[in-house]
C-alpha cells in the first residue's frame, strides 16, 4: 500500500465519519460542527489531487465561513433548534432507500466504466495557471460569478433585514 | 495506486450523504448543510477528473473555484431565507412553512 493510498483512505473514513454525523446528529450544533472536519478531509482530498488553490480556497469558505454562518443561524434561530424539537421528518426509510439506490447506481456505472487517461501533465504550480486562465480563457465566467456574488450578497442583506 | 473511480466512489457515497439529509430532515439550516455537502462531491469529482481525464489544462479546477463561490452564494441567500422564514413564521421546519399567503 503507498503512502498515497494510506492517505486517500484515511481522508476518506475521516469524511464519511463526519458526514454521517451530519446528516444523522439528533443536535442539530453537532451536526454543523462535524461539517467542519468533513470539509478538512475534502481539502486533503484536493491536496492529493494535485490542487493547492481549491484546497486553500476550501479552508477559507467552505471550512472558515459558512460552518461560521451555519453556526451563527443556529444560534439566531434558537425555537427551531433545540434539543427536545424532531429534527427528522417520517420519509426516513424512503429517503434512506432512495440515497442507497443512488449511490449503489452511481458506484455501479463509476467501477464498470473504462476511464481514459488524458494525455499531459499538471502544470507544477496551479495557481499561477489559474490566475492566468481566469484573466485569460475564462474571464467570462470569473466576471458573471462576481456579479452573482454582489447580486446574492445584496439580496441576502435586503431578504434578512428587519421589516419596519 | 489510488485511481480516478476510487475518488468518484468516494463523491458518490458524500453525494448520497448530502441526499439523504436534504430528504429527511426537517429543520432549513440542515437542508442547506445537505446542500454543502452534495456540492462538495461535485467538487471532488471536477477536481478528479481534471488529474485524471485532462492534466494538461486547469479547468476542472476553474469549476470548482466558480461552483464554491456560487455555494458561498447560496449558503448566504439560504440562510437569509431561513431567518425571514423564523421571523415571520416562528418556525424553521420545512414541513411546518405551508402558508401561501400571510
Amino acid at each position: 500500500m503507498t503512502g498515497e493510498a494510506i492517505a486517500f483512505y484515511g481522508l476518506a473514513a475521516v469524511i464519511l465519519v463526519s458526514g454521517l454525523v451530519v446528516v444523522g446528529s439528533p443536535n442539530i450544533v453537532h451536526s454543523a460542527v462535524a461539517l467542519v472536519p468533513a470539509f478538512l478531509g475534502i481539502t486533503g482530498i484536493y491536496i492529493l489531487l494535485g490542487a493547492e488553490f481549491v484546497a486553500g480556497i476550501q479552508v477559507l469558505i467552505y471550512a472558515g465561513a459558512i460552518t461560521v454562518l451555519v453556526l451563527f443561524v443556529i444560534m439566531l434561530t434558537e425555537g427551531g433548534t433545540g434539543l427536545r424539537q424532531q429534527q427528522r421528518n417520517e420519509q426516513g426509510p424512503i429517503g434512506a432507500s432512495v440515497a442507497v439506490a443512488i449511490a449503489v447506481l452511481l458506484i455501479a456505472g463509476v467501477t464498470h466504466t473504462t476511464w481514459g487517461r488524458g494525455a499531459g501533465t499538471l502544470p507544477a504550480y496551479t495557481p499561477g495557471a489559474i490566475g492566468r486562465s481566469f484573466l485569460g480563457t475564462n474571464l467570462l465566467a470569473f466576471e458573471g460569478t462576481s456579479i452573482v456574488l454582489l447580486v446574492s450578497l445584496i439580496g441576502a442583506i435586503i431578504i434578512a433585514r428587519k421589516e419596519e | 495506486m489510488v485511481t480516478l473511480a476510487d475518488y468518484l466512489v468516494l463523491s458518490a457515497v458524500v453525494f448520497a450523504l448530502g441526499l439523504y439529509a436534504v430528504v429527511t430532515r426537517r429543520n432549513g439550516v440542515a437542508i442547506l448543510m445537505g446542500i454543502e455537502l452534495m456540492l462538495n462531491a461535485a467538487n471532488i469529482n471536477l477536481v478528479a477528473f481534471n488529474k485524471y481525464a485532462a492534466p494538461g489544462a486547469v479547468q476542472g479546477q476553474i469549476f470548482a473555484l466558480i461552483v464554491i463561490t456560487l455555494a458561498a452564494c447560496e449558503a448566504a441567500v439560504g440562510l437569509a431565507l431561513v431567518l425571514a422564514a423564523y421571523r415571520s413564521l416562528e418556525t424553521i421546519h420545512v414541513d411546518e412553512i405551508n402558508v401561501m399567503r400571510w
